[in-house]
This record gives C-alpha cells, structure tokens and sequence, in this order.
C-alpha cells in the first residue's frame, strides 16, 4: 500500500468489504491513482484557491472500530424525519439512529451491510457515477473508504419524509480520518430528500474525505442537502458526483458554516431531456475558517436547465472560494443556465476568491452568470438603528436579509426552516428570529 | 427640546454646515425650506447620527443633553425619528417584525417590559387603521415592493407606532400625489400635541398647506439665512430662492 504523510499507516486496519475482489482491486486502483496524485495543489486550475494546509503537519490515524461508547448528546435532527442513521468518528451507532418504518421500497444501509447483504448492488453502482479519475480526493476514497451509506429508492416510490444522515467527528484523542461513500440511486419516478449533517464535536483534530454518488433516474425527484458545521479542527472534503436523468429534478444546498477548512465540490451531468438541476449553497466564516464551493454543470443534451446561487457571509480572517462552471456541449440546444455569487464581506481582513464560468459550445441557448462581493449596505445600517435599533442586531437582521433569498431556493419546507436556524445560530451572541432571541448555540 | 447652537458639520471630509442655529420648543412645529445643495439632508441625518456626518462646531443639545457623542439608536430611543427620503428596502425581513424589534429596543433601552407578539400585533393594527393603511403591508418585507406613496406612509406609520417627542421630515412630500401628501400630513398631524415638535424639511411649500408650521427657516449654502411664520412659505413659493443665493454667493 501507497504510503501517505498525512495517514497513519495502519496494517490492522479491517476495510468493509475486504476480500471481495472487485472491490479489493478498486481499492488497489485509487491507491495507485491517489499516489500518483497526491493532495491536490494550487498548480492544478481546480484548486488555484484552495490547499489543504491542515493536511501537512498532522498524521490522522484512519478509524474504523473505534469510540462506539463515546457519549453524544444533542444529535441534530429534523422532527418529521423518516429514518435516521448517525455515525460517530466513522462508525454507525444503531443506538442514536433510527432506522426501522422505512417505506416499502426504501433501502438505506451502511455500506458495510450493503456490501455483506447486497454486494453486486454496491458493485454496480460503486464508481458508475464518479468516474473521474483525475480527482485526487475520489482516489483517496477509492482507496480508504470505511464508512458511508447506501440509499436506494425504488422504482416510483415515494418517501414521504426526509431521510438524515449524521456524521459526527471529532470525539478522539488522536487525529482521526474518516472516508465515507455514499452511494444514492433514486429509480425512475421516485422521489426522495436526504439530509446529510456534518458535524464536529469535541476537541480531537479529524479530516473527512466523503464522496457521494448519485443517480437520480428518468422522471425522479431528489432533493439531497448538506450541512458543513465541523469543528475547528476539521478538514472537510465533500465530493459529489450526480447524474439526472430524462425530465428528473435535482435540488442540492450545500450550507457550510463551520471546518477550519473545507471544500465541497459538485460535478453534476444533466444526461437527460427535460432534466433540471437547482444547485445552491451558503457559506458563514468567521475566523480563520476556509471554505471552497466549487462546482461543475454539464448540460449534456437538448432542453434542460440549471439554477444556482450561492451566497456568502465572511467575516475576520475567514476566506471562501466559489469556484462554479455551466458547460453546454455542442448540441445542447435550448439549455437554460443561471449561476450567482454574492459574497457579504463584514471585515476588512476577509477574502472571496469568485470564478463563475460560462463554457457553452451550443448556439441556441439562455446562459446567464454573475458575482458580487460588498460590504453591508451603510445606509440600511443607519436606517436600521435610527428606528433604535441596536447595531449588533441589526447587523444581524441584515445578515439573514442577504441571506434569506439563498435560503428561499430550498423548496423542503422543514428543512429550509432548519438551515434557517443554522443561519441563526450562526450569528453572533444574542440572535434573532422572528421576533424571538436567542443565546448564540454554537 | 431642541437647541442647535452655531453648528458646524462636515460629510466625509466637505463642510456642508456652517453655523446653524435653531432652536426648537415643545409643540412647534418648524419647517426648513431651501434649495438643493443648501444643506437640509446634512441637517437632518446630523440630528439623527449617521456616520460619516461630522459635527465640527458647535452643539446640538436636545432636552438637556449634548447628542453630538450618541448612537443613532440612542437618539432613537430617547425620542428622535428621523423620516427618510428615500426610505431603505430590505428584502426578508418583515415589516411588522421591524417594527416588533424596534420598538421592543426602545423599550429596553427604557428598562421598560418588551411587549408581546399579541400586545404588539393589536397596537399596530390600532395604529394601521388610523392611518388607513392596509394589514397586507406589514406582512410584506420592508419597503420592498413599495411604491413612492407607501414608502412613505410606511415611515409614517413608523412614526406613528414609535411615537417620537421630536420628528424629523427629510423631504418627506417628495414623489408624493396630493392623495398620498394628505395621507401623511394626516399622519403627521395626529401626533402633534403640547409634548412633541418636528421639524419638517422641504424643498416646497406644498406640503406646509396641510402640516401648518408655527416657524419657517431658509436654509441657504449651510446656514439659516431667514427665519420667520408660516407666510414666509408662501413667499418663498412665489419668489423663488434666488435671492437667498444670489444674497450668499455676493
């Protein structure tokens, strides 16, 4: 096995599906690739802005049976959930998930009992989605991945709730690194929304390295959203490769407001005729956080759209990259793309690093893109605190005003309402909603 | 309630104000007419606290007190308002949660109790009402969507739930039809009583028919150049205020 800086080598170490042979060879393949790779570095266009700094003087030990005792209180949650499956530092805790009354025609597993109780389920559509082999971080994944879920919804099945997934990490003493697979196919016609949580807890420094696949086939409805809140100790990559089919919808909102550094990047394909795709996303830094969006639409075929705003609030040292591009190929007429970036700078010492990208090779098609960065409008300050106002809340309020049009884009009721709350809590000390105040959560 | 003595007062570097001295008493209402330029914004947004409006000279002394230190939301909660011109939009935050949080500020600035929601909600209907504003303007995000007219009710209807001692009207009857002028000159009559004042700017005379000044000042290159009752106005209407500029730039 490749030997690698930032990873402890652990011969011990017991990988879920070990000994299967198509997955033993995958796993040989990333790690060649990987080693060949490396961590990615801003000589690569991907990652001009972005480096995994944290990565170069820790040693994270990957987890595997570790910590199951590890008391946790306070697993976030939506109410109206349907099923709910939390890992702590890596491993499924059956104890804190809920995982019975799934619908008739519902599937979610880990990918350990996928690969016990389904393996060719796993075997086909492991990689079928993320087939870049020029991504460093998908390699790694190849490679090490020891966590992570299956979600499969069957043809025509509707899921009459949200389905969460928790991800807890940093309750070690030692650096740890988790590499979760996530693999979602959602069948022709079905419809689903998943909730994926990020979190850090404690004080243990981690890195996770989470590849998510997804297939949402003919006529399906997906709706797949993301919490970022790790630690401070955190590294967080996300990588999500998602494939739409014929007049599918896909949504995603990718809120991160956490992770000393952290990137999500998105390579979506609308493969299908009358496929559309709304891809958002918020950041909230603060601090010396990092935080890279980038994201990649290939309108693949004739008559499919895409909308995405992202929208972001930096405040202190913290920094944020958004990085997204809209191809059109060659014979994608009609395509209709939209892409915005606004960023809210609240501190001199804050920096956005925005590259929206149009490509389009096709000649009939409405494409539109833009960015702005700002600081918070002085006038709606003043009028704010002339009506008595105090400064601090009403920096606030017109924090969540900027924010509240990204926010809007998640059409799950609850969980807009959710990540509403994150943005609340976000916001420092005393918080306001609605009338209502709260001491600041975080 | 109001003593402004020879103030001076620079925007972002540029002295605008230059010895201004007015003084206001409990139940008088003073208008500022003026020409563009001439300093009337400045005035308005120096009394209210906007950064970047900087008092050079002089004092502001309003109920005893120097206000040339405090906050803008001080002023606010000791009973200045200030009427915007060109009142701000801002998308997603809802109208009657402004006023909630404005005005349970206020009162916790005052060490008095918050209102509740329902406490709040049914004097803000009283106040609507009054005002013959619809419901359906609450709801909405503020200003967002507003024509001129509702702009400006809307800082009326402010006023009105916030009940300031001392009003201040920065060109409040610009954009305005007769219809929507009288509307908020009804509005603004309704709080006159024997405790509060305002001071209402304009750039015409039109408004003082319905907000009936007791005083009438010029305002000219920063400074009162002719103080006087409420036929100044209309002197002012019909001649124009070539003279206080011409009378300046000699």
């Amino acid at each position: 096995m490749a030997a690698v800086s930032f990873l402890k080598n652990d011969a011990d170490r017991t990988v879920p599906g070990a000994g299967l042979g198509w997955l033993d060879a995958r796993r040989q393949n990333g790690a060649a690739r990987f080693e060949k790779l490396g961590l990615p570095t801003p000589k690569l266009e991907s990652w001009k802005y972005t480096r995994l700094r944290s990565l170069d003087n820790l040693t994270y030990s990957p987890v595997v049976a570790l910590d199951s005792e590890k008391s946790v209180d306070k697993v976030p949650g939506l109410s109206g959930a349907v099923a709910r499956m939390v890992f702590v530092n890596g491993r499924l805790r059956a104890d804190l998930s809920k995982l019975d009354g799934l619908p008739k025609g519902v599937r979610l597993l880990t990918i350990e009992q996928a690969l016990a109780d389904s393996p060719e389920l796993v075997e086909k559509h492991l990689g079928s989605v993320a087939k870049d082999e020029t991504q460093a971080m998908v390699a790694l994944n190849d490679w090490m991945m020891d966590s992570g879920f299956v979600l499969h919804v069957d043809k025509g099945t509707v899921v009459p709730g949200p389905l969460e997934v928790v991800y807890i990490g940093g309750l070690t003493d030692a650096p740890a690194a988790f590499f979760p697979r996530n693999l979602i196919i959602i069948e022709q016609g079905a419809q689903a929304v998943l909730v994926k949580h990020h979190i850090g807890r404690g004080s243990g420094a981690y890195f996770s390295n989470a590849v998510t696949e997804v297939d949402v086939a003919d006529g399906a409805i997906f709706k797949n959203y993301e919490v970022q809140a790790e630690s401070l100790q955190a590294t967080h990559v996300s990588t999500q490769h998602i494939t739409v089919g014929r007049d599918a919808t896909y949504e995603s909102f990718q809120l991160s407001v956490g992770g000393l550094m952290s990137r999500a990047e998105t390579t979506l394909t609308l493969a299908g005729q009358g496929a559309h795709a709304d891809v958002h996303g918020a950041y909230l830094m603060r601090g010396a956080e990092h935080c890279d969006m980038t994201s990649y639409v290939d309108m693949a075929v004739p008559n499919t759209t895409c909308r995405q705003v992202y929208k972001g609030v930096l405040d202190d040292e913290s920094r944020a990259v958004f990085q997204g591009k809209i191809h059109v190929a060659k014979d994608a007429q009609k395509a209709d793309g939209r892409m915005l970036n606004k960023t809210l700078l609240l501190s001199n010492g804050a920096e956005i690093d925005s590259k929206p990208e149009l490509e389009i090779y096709a000649d009939d098609v409405q494409c539109a893109h833009g960015a702005t960065s700002g600081q918070l409008d002085e006038t709606a300050m003043f009028y704010l605190r002339s009506r008595g106002i105090p400064e601090a809340l009403a920096r606030n309020m017109l924090v969540q005003s900027f924010l509240g049009d990204a926010i809007e884009n998640i059409s799950d009721e609850a969980v807009r309402a959710a990540f509403g709350d994150r943005v609340v809590h976000w916001l420092p000390a005393h918080c306001y909603l609605s009338g209502e105040w709260r001491e600041d959560a975080r | 309630m109001l003593e402004i003595k020879d103030l001076h007062a620079s925007v972002h570097g540029t002295p605008i104000l230059k010895g201004i001295n007015l003084t206001i008493n409990p139940g008088e209402v003073h208008a500022i007419m003026g020409p563009n330029g001439s300093g009337k914004s400045t005035l308005s947004y120096v009394l209210a606290g906007r950064d970047g409006y900087e008092v050079t000279g002089g004092r502001i002394v309003y109920e005893g007190e120097d206000l040339t230190d405090l906050e803008p939301e001080v002023r606010a909660a000791k009973g200045i308002f200030l009427a915007f011109q060109y009142p701000v939009e801002i998308p997603g935050v809802q109208n009657s949660t402004f006023l909630n949080e404005a005005v349970n500020a206020i009162r916790r600035y005052k060490g008095e109790e918050e209102l509740d929601k329902i406490a709040f909600i049914k004097m803000l209907r009283a106040k609507t009402k009054e005002l013959s504003m619809s419901d359906e303007m609450l709801k909405r995000a503020v200003n967002v969507g507003f024509s001129g007219g509702e702009k400006k009710r809307n800082e009326v209807l402010q006023m009105a739930v916030l009940e300031p001692k001392l009003s201040i009207l920065d060109e409040t009857d610009s954009g305005l039809d007769i219809d929507a002028l009288k509307i908020v000159a009804d509005g603004v009559n309704a709080l006159r009583s024997p405790e509060r004042s305002s001071l209402v700017i304009t750039h015409y005379q039109r408004l003082l028919d319905y907000i009936v000044p007791d005083h009438v000042h010029v305002l000219a290159k920063g400074k009162i150049v002719k103080s006087g009752g409420k036929e100044l106005a209309l002197e002012l209407e019909e001649k124009g205020y070539a003279d206080f500029v011409g009378e300046e730039a000699a």
